[in-house]
């Protein structure tokens, strides 16, 4: 399935969880998560099935004012 | 002499009235040693898409625990109700804090909040569990509405985001401030100088919240500890409350045994 991960595209096997997706993308923690402009909490990357054209954004921490 | 009185924020209380931020420092040493030099005891941070060049984010989020400060979380850069809220919640997750530094862009010109739909995200977050320290204009009606929605503080802005130009409207400003006594207020954004500090607290500013003014200045380090001065400075002369404003000259000496008083040759 093709998705895009902060805003690049990217291809991934079908029928994979949020968190396959992003362990295999290898995102590095501290990292939260949205799905098509919406929170997934960390409590449902498991079991959060991430289907073609899916966009998937991984934040982290950086600098603010 | 000591503030006799704490900064309250959502049932936590502070003794620095400095909340500051960790952009825009020349280095990572430099922006913990001028967080430090500030004494402020909350820091803003922020989130965007991890960049796996810089480590995700890593070592910059192990730079900021290590000073062991409060965090303050914002949704800077976001234009619509569904990026704020979204991000908040994303915030809320990573830093595990309710608070929330709320800002939604209405104008690229000079970022000014949009006052409508930060209104109207307020109150989705509230709804949520937030507590939401909202940026906002110096609009009174903007601020009544943000106060019934149930924020407990307010952060007019003093001027643009990193303009420097101090407090441009402190009518406006002053006028927010007796509207809401119980209400903690922070001027949030535009502050250049100590000076400017001073004047918030002056007029009965519980707070402000600064970034580029440390950042950017020539010794982001030395002028850290003269905005912790300028915020002691200014909160004292609140306390100890301003002489009677006069329209004319008054002799402070006394003129009661006044040599050659008036005399002529």
């Amino acid at each position: 399935m093709n998705v895009t991960i902060n805003g690049q595209p990217a291809e991934f096997s079908d029928g994979l969880s949020l968190l396959d997706v992003v362990v295999q993308h290898g995102a590095q923690a501290p990292f939260a998560l949205a799905v098509n402009g919406q929170f997934i909490p960390k409590s449902q990357h498991a079991e959060t099935q991430i289907k073609t054209q899916d966009s998937i954004e991984i934040l982290s921490p950086v600098q603010g004012g | 002499m000591q503030d006799t009185n704490k900064l309250e924020i959502y049932g936590k209380s502070f003794d620095s009235r400095l909340l500051i931020g960790s952009a825009l420092y020349p280095s990572p040493k430099i922006m913990q040693d001028s967080i430090r030099a500030s004494a402020s005891e909350i820091v803003t941070v922020s989130l965007r898409r991890q960049s796996p060049e810089e480590g995700g984010g890593t070592q910059f989020w192990q730079q900021i625990k290590d000073l062991g400060l409060t965090i303050l979380p914002n949704t800077a850069g976001c234009h619509s109700i569904q990026e704020a809220v979204t991000l908040a919640q994303m915030s809320r997750e990573i830093f595990d804090t309710n608070w929330i530094k709320l800002e939604l862009v209405g104008d690229e010109y000079n970022l000014q909040p949009d006052p409508i739909d930060l209104v109207k995200a307020t109150e989705i977050l509230l709804n949520d569990g937030f507590e939401v320290l909202p940026y906002c204009t110096d609009d009174l009606v903007i601020c009544r509405h943000l106060v019934e929605l149930g924020c407990k503080v307010l952060m007019p802005w003093g001027a643009p985001i990193g303009t420097g130009k101090g407090l441009l409207n402190p009518y406006a400003l002053s006028a927010i401030r007796h509207r809401f006594p119980q209400i903690t207020l922070i001027v949030d954004a535009g502050i250049g100088l100590p000076s400017h500090a001073v004047q918030a607290f002056e007029m009965g500013y519980d707070g402000i919240l600064l970034n580029s003014a440390i950042a950017q200045a020539q010794s982001p380090v030395t002028m850290a500890a003269s905005f912790k001065a300028a915020c002691q400075a200014g909160r004292l002369a609140y306390e100890a409350g301003r002489m009677p404003e006069k329209n004319t000259a008054q002799p402070s000496t006394p003129t009661l045994g006044m040599p050659f008083w008036h005399q002529t040759g």
